[in-house]
């Protein structure tokens, strides 16, 4: 890099940030010990997905030497208050379980320790016992009369229900050509940064105060929250940021109910706490984007004009309505248009909880979803009336002079031209071709498809779309809403060295980097020699509600920010160099580190000395000026306006753009997805930082791609989650990446000073949907259920149905299935063949001693009345092993012929309860058929990490128990004990 | 052999980037949370702790290794190389890390340590590597900000590629 550029805006230039990263140098909240005396915090959670709390006894948890205390929930209701919410249901929201818990993750004790492995020990002492509940994960099911009530005071499991009509969708639709609809499933899945929650917690006395030190991205709206929660004054809740923070993607925004939970048992326990959550508690109890259960309908004109939609959503929310929920559903309706001219929309927004994970931000946060509605939904009318699909998109653009744009539903598109990107994408992708190479490729008999999505990309919200949630009447009565603040600070200090406070809390998103840049640019200076810091500190940073790192709002905001404050501090010292070097201010430039005259390079003074002089010499400054250089801009863009009284909002400042276009052939013996081509054309306005802009598209189109193809957090049909490691959860890796071409076209922004647009989202939200376009386009069928994981496309190609492996998914539409009485999960059955009598056979299977040496890991076995067992059996799954208590009863005996067995069990690591049918067949020959089925739920620990391994661990376990009951066979009756082959076949 | 109770600390002395370090450390202490909170070396970091994401790689006597599937004990007179011996002498970047400045090979950089010690290891044995090669080498590291593709170059540009 030369030492001065026209304009270090737009360049190339490498981070600043990237130094302290790659040497091991920069500092991450597990890094920071902020205060002495630090406690360390483990939480235990429910196991269970739905469970009244009958009793908790801490006792043993608090005798373990190492243990500073335990605190339960009951005791946290005593210190805080309910977590308010966006909307207004009876549902109390602490987090921690009070009396029942929810959802598997659900937090109900949190035990302090020396260390933080005492403080696991002491959780796994805790002894607590539950009253289960029936569950579901299932949307459809929740939202039906049929599923058990989650929150009893709500009444029903429909929390949030508003409908909302722009132009005349009734008409519109009536008089169509052509209306197309399509009734979709989007899947859980999660950004999972690589650092998880962490925070440090301390309660102060005189005043009573609370400091939390955490990777929370904001937006610090939710400080509010948590001071109401916490019952304090906003200057007497300091959050403080770490000065780097490992990703985050929207997912970190939901921590705040966790730094409540631990500054609530810091005041309990009189200790600072810290708390960093392990990769299972996050996978199972941070934070996920929102499964859906949707239908959306198009309505067309014969020559493919779009003439109406129709959404009508059903959010699965998770098991409480965390803020900014519902949000998620809210953040794409004013553009529920898209890209497209369409006036006649209706809306239909309706939020479940069921017992899941509370959902929150994540990257596209709902673009991923009103996308898979809306631009797959374009395919179906443009296959209907056989329109390729480029060009119905074509037909529908808004045009690129009509901008700015009023959506119908609120939105104001600031610029924008989406043909070009169109075009340029058809290009990039050799589109003719491509087309010409699928007709070769299915006239070989190959699946062969290409799929397309167009999107816009809102940016830098709006903090009154949430308010969208209310009636008109009651955000009347709320009082007013809007904006979205942003703030920054650009200061020289005595000894002239330039600081820039961003209080953008980035997690890798270079925003050091941008923001020198905007300020080099201002004052004449080099990137190199400013220093920017990105972190908040409540109580001595500029902020406000809208701070954090959020809805891309740094490039669409906070630059505008950074830049007025920069110019202020420009001309300030333009002023002053002018009266010292006797010329007009205008006649001042800043360049190369000086304020020099124009035209007259060698008048000049070195920009340090004019900065200083403001510190050391403030009497001897032009009259007009104050002293120091400080200076702070608070902007809010200014068409952030309230929501009117139809329900329109200006949710975003500016409107990106995306195009991106899928092909994929599909092997179909093996279901394998080769995708052969991906183009995505972006216009994120005026470029930046080029290496930092390439970044997000590349990283936004990973998380796109590994949604469509991998990634799913999986409940099973009794609402356990089943993916509770990196290896369950299979975040997408680098030789699962196809070669990405990009494209850029840039309509510069009119809404911030150096015309940029936010694009953090990017492909997060469009590959989805190109890719199941791609999928449905190959498959012929617009059926497409995402993540296309190997199995179900492989069924899908070969007509079968798709059963996930190992545990019973609820499929579409359905809940709990009514011939599963233990809700689903494990099943399986064999037939053994054993060497004597039915009644022999019988006698040993009823016997105790019999049992308790056969069954695998049985520590003693018990028998209680003539039909019940009691049981510890010690089994490991998956590299953890556990005790468990179990209890086995008998039931429908008929001697010598069959049994049931209904059971269950419960340890620290998880609980299991199911059922099997035992049925002895004489064979002759003093044989026995004897045959066995099982069904099993498995939920917990157990079953979040060791899902993978429970159908073969259980296969095993049931081996060695029959191989065992063999050799008692054998010991017990000589008559029996030669004739080998105790099983010969099984099953 | 000596045998030490599970609460009972004992003096762990090894080299890292061969200088001498030692520590206390109870048997069933991870090796992550040895160096990090022990000996105060952060750069490592702890992305699962269960043998998945690669985030906690180091070089254990010249091999790649997950710190977290390590306990401290277990390396006890050892030779380890972590993300703070990279730099050359005067703190400066050394080419891998120069190239993955240049050509925006991290973001957050939470992942970043993990890979550049699997690479450094991974380059002493193959310093010319095709792009197949290098991308198999990296499924073993997730990475949830950069999608990988500046990961690769930095890579190829730093084998001299
Ligand atoms: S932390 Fe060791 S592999 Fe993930
Ligand atoms: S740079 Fe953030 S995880 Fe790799």
């Amino acid at each position: 890099m030369s030492d001065v550029a026209d304009r270090w805006v737009g360049t190339r230039y490498p981070r600043k940030e990237d130094a302290a990263l790659l040497t091991g140098n920069a500092r991450f909240i597990d890094d920071m010990e902020p205060v002495p005396g630090i406690r360390h915090a483990a939480i235990l959670r429910s196991p269970h997905p739905h469970a009244r709390i009958v009793s908790i006894d801490t006792s043993k948890a608090d005798e373990l030497a190492g243990v500073h205390g335990v605190v339960t929930g009951a005791e946290i209701a005593d210190v805080i208050n309910p977590i308010p919410s966006a909307i207004r249901v009876p549902i109390k929201f602490y987090p921690i379980a009070i009396d029942k818990v929810r959802y598997v993750g659900e937090p109900v004790a949190v035990v302090a320790a020396e260390d933080r492995y005492i403080a696991e020990d002491a959780l796994e002492l805790i002894e607590i016992e539950y009253d289960p509940l029936p569950a579901t994960a299932d949307p459809k099911f929740g939202a039906s009369g049929d599923a058990a009530i989650l929150h009893d005071d709500v009444g029903s499991n429909l929390v949030h229900h508003r409908t909302f009509r722009y132009g005349d969708p009734e008409s519109a639709f009536e008089n169509a050509d052509t209306v197309v609809s399509l009734d979709w499933r989007y899947p859980r899945y999660a950004s999972t940064p690589m650092e998880t929650y962490g925070l440090v917690a301390n309660f102060e006395r005189q005043p009573d105060r609370y400091t939390i030190w955490s990777n929370f991205q904001g937006p610090f709206i939710l400080h509010a929250l948590m001071t109401g929660a916490l019952g304090v004054a906003g200057n007497r809740l300091r959050l403080v940021t770490s000065p780097h923070s490992g990703g985050s993607f929207g997912i970190k925004q939901a921590m705040f109910p966790y730094m409540v939970l631990l500054a609530g048992c810091s005041k309990v326990l009189g200790c600072p706490l810290k708390w960093i959550e392990d990769r299972l508690e996050h996978l199972v109890g941070s934070s996920t984007a929102s499964d859906r259960a949707d239908r959306v309908e198009a309505a067309f004109s014969n020559d493919g004009e779009l003439v109406g939609l129709r959404f009508e959503n059903l959010v699965n929310v998770g098991a409480y309505v965390r803020a900014p929920e519902p949000a998620s559903v809210y953040r794409m309706h004013a553009a529920s248009n898209g890209c497209y001219r369409v006036q006649n929309i209706f809306v239909d927004n309706r939020l479940v909880v069921t017992n899941t994970t509370p959902i929150g931000l994540n990257r596209g946060y709902g673009g991923p979803q009103f996308y898979y509605a809306l631009e797959r939904v374009m395919d179906a009318g443009a296959k209907e009336l056989g329109v390729d699909p480029a060009e119905i998109r074509r037909r529908n653009f808004i045009a690129p002079e009509a901008f700015p744009y009023n959506a119908p539903a609120g939105a104001t598109y600031d610029s924008g031209d989406y043909e070009t990107g169109l075009n340029q994408a058809l290009d990039l992708a050799d589109y003719d071709a491509l087309k010409k190479r699928r007709d070769k490729a299915r006239a070989d008999g190959k699946l062969f498809g290409i799929g397309m999505a167009a999107g816009i990309e809102p940016s830098g919200s709006n903090m009154a779309y949430v308010t969208l949630a209310q009636t008109p009447e009651e955000r009347a009565k709320a009082g007013g809403r809007s904006g979205g603040l942003g703030t920054a600070t650009v200061s020289i200090d005595p000894s002239g060295s330039v600081t820039v406070k961003t209080v953008s809390t980035p997690a890798g998103q270079g925003h050091q980097t941008v923001a020198a840049q905007v300020v080099a640019d201002a004052l004449g200076l080099r990137p190199d020699q400013i220093d920017v810091v990105t972190e908040v500190d409540t109580l001595t940073s500029a902020w406000s509600l809208a701070s954090g790192n959020y809805a891309n709002r740094f490039s669409s905001v906070v630059v505008g920010a950074i830049a007025a404050s920069a110019e202020k501090v420009a001309r300030k010292i333009s002023l002053i160099a002018a009266e010292n070097l006797e010329v007009a201010p205008e006649d001042i430039e800043l360049v190369g580190g000086e304020a020099r005259v124009v035209g007259v390079p060698e008048k000049a003074l070195p920009l340090r000395r004019v900065a200083a002089q403001t510190h050391w010499h403030p009497t001897g400054l032009p009259k007009e000026l104050d002293p120091g250089l400080f200076e702070t801009t608070i902007m809010n863009p200014p068409m952030l306006d309230a929501p009117d009284e139809q329900d329109r909002v200006a949710s975003a400042v500016t409107f990106g753009y995306v195009f991106d276009l899928a092909a994929m052939e599909i092997d179909p013996k093996t279901g394998e997805i080769e995708i052969v081509k991906y183009v995505s054309v972006h216009d994120v306005g005026n470029v930046l930082n080029e290496l930092v802009v390439e970044g997000q598209i590349y990283g936004g189109f990973a998380h796109g791609l590994g949604g469509a193809m991998l990634e799913e957090l999986v409940y099973d049909a009794g609402a356990n989650p089943q993916s509770g490691t990196f290896a369950d959860y299979l975040c997408i890796t680098a030789p699962e990446i196809p070669e990405l071409t990009i494209g850029h076209f840039n309509t510069p922004s009119p809404h911030n000073s150096l015309g940029a647009k936010g694009m953090g989202d990017g492909s997060s939200m469009l590959a989805p949907t190109a890719v199941a376009n791609a999928a449905a386009d190959a498959l012929g069928t617009f059926e497409i259920e995402l993540p296309l994981t190997l199995n179900k496309i492989w069924a899908q190609a070969n007509g079968q149905d798709y059963v996930r492996a190992g545990a019973a998914r609820a499929k579409v539409g359905d809940g709990p299935h009514e011939d599963q009485g233990a809700g689903g999960g494990l099943t399986g059955g064999g037939n053994v063949e054993l060497s004597a009598t039915p009644e022999e056979v019988w006698k040993l299977l009823l016997d105790p001693d019999t049992l308790a040496s056969v069954v695998p890991g049985c520590e003693s076995l018990e028998q209680q009345g003539e039909d019940k067992f009691i049981a510890q059996v010690t089994i490991g799954v998956a590299g953890i092993k556990g005790t468990y208590d179990a209890e086995i009863e008998l039931r429908d005996m008929v001697e010598n012929t069959n049994v049931r067995l209904v059971g269950k069990a419960s340890g620290a690591l998880g609980f299991g309860n199911g059922e099997g049918l035992v049925s002895l067949k004489p064979l002759g020959d003093g044989r026995t058929m004897l045959s066995y089925s099982y069904q099993a739920n498995v939920g917990g620990k157990v079953a979040a990490v060791g899902q993978r391994m429970l159908g073969t661990v259980t296969r095993l376990l049931i081996g060695q128990f029959f191989r065992g009951f063999e050799r008692r066979l054998k010991s017990d009756g000589d008559q029996i004990g030669f004739l080998s082959r105790l099983f010969g076949r099984r099953r | 052999m000596l045998r030490v109770k599970p609460d009972q600390k004992q003096r762990i002395e090894l080299t890292v980037n061969g200088r001498k370090y030692s520590g206390y450390a109870t048997p069933r202490l991870l090796l992550t949370d040895f160096l990090r909170h022990e000996l105060g070396l952060y750069g490592t970091h702890v992305g699962c702790e269960h043998g998945v994401c690669g985030a906690c790689t180091i070089v254990i006597d010249g091999a790649a290794t997950r710190s977290c599937l390590r306990y401290a004990v277990q390396c006890d007179g050892l030779e380890l190389r972590t993300v703070e011996g990279l730099a050359v002498e005067d703190g400066a970047l050394n080419d891998l890390q120069k190239a993955f400045n240049e050509n925006g090979a991290l973001q957050c950089g939470f992942c970043t340590a993990g890979i550049l010690m699997s690479v450094t290891r991974f380059l002493e044995e193959n310093p010319k590597p095709t792009r197949k090669e290098v991308t198999e080498m990296l499924s073993g590291h997730i990475c949830r900000c950069t999608g990988y593709e500046q990961i690769i170059r930095a890579i190829l540009q730093a084998s001299g590629q």
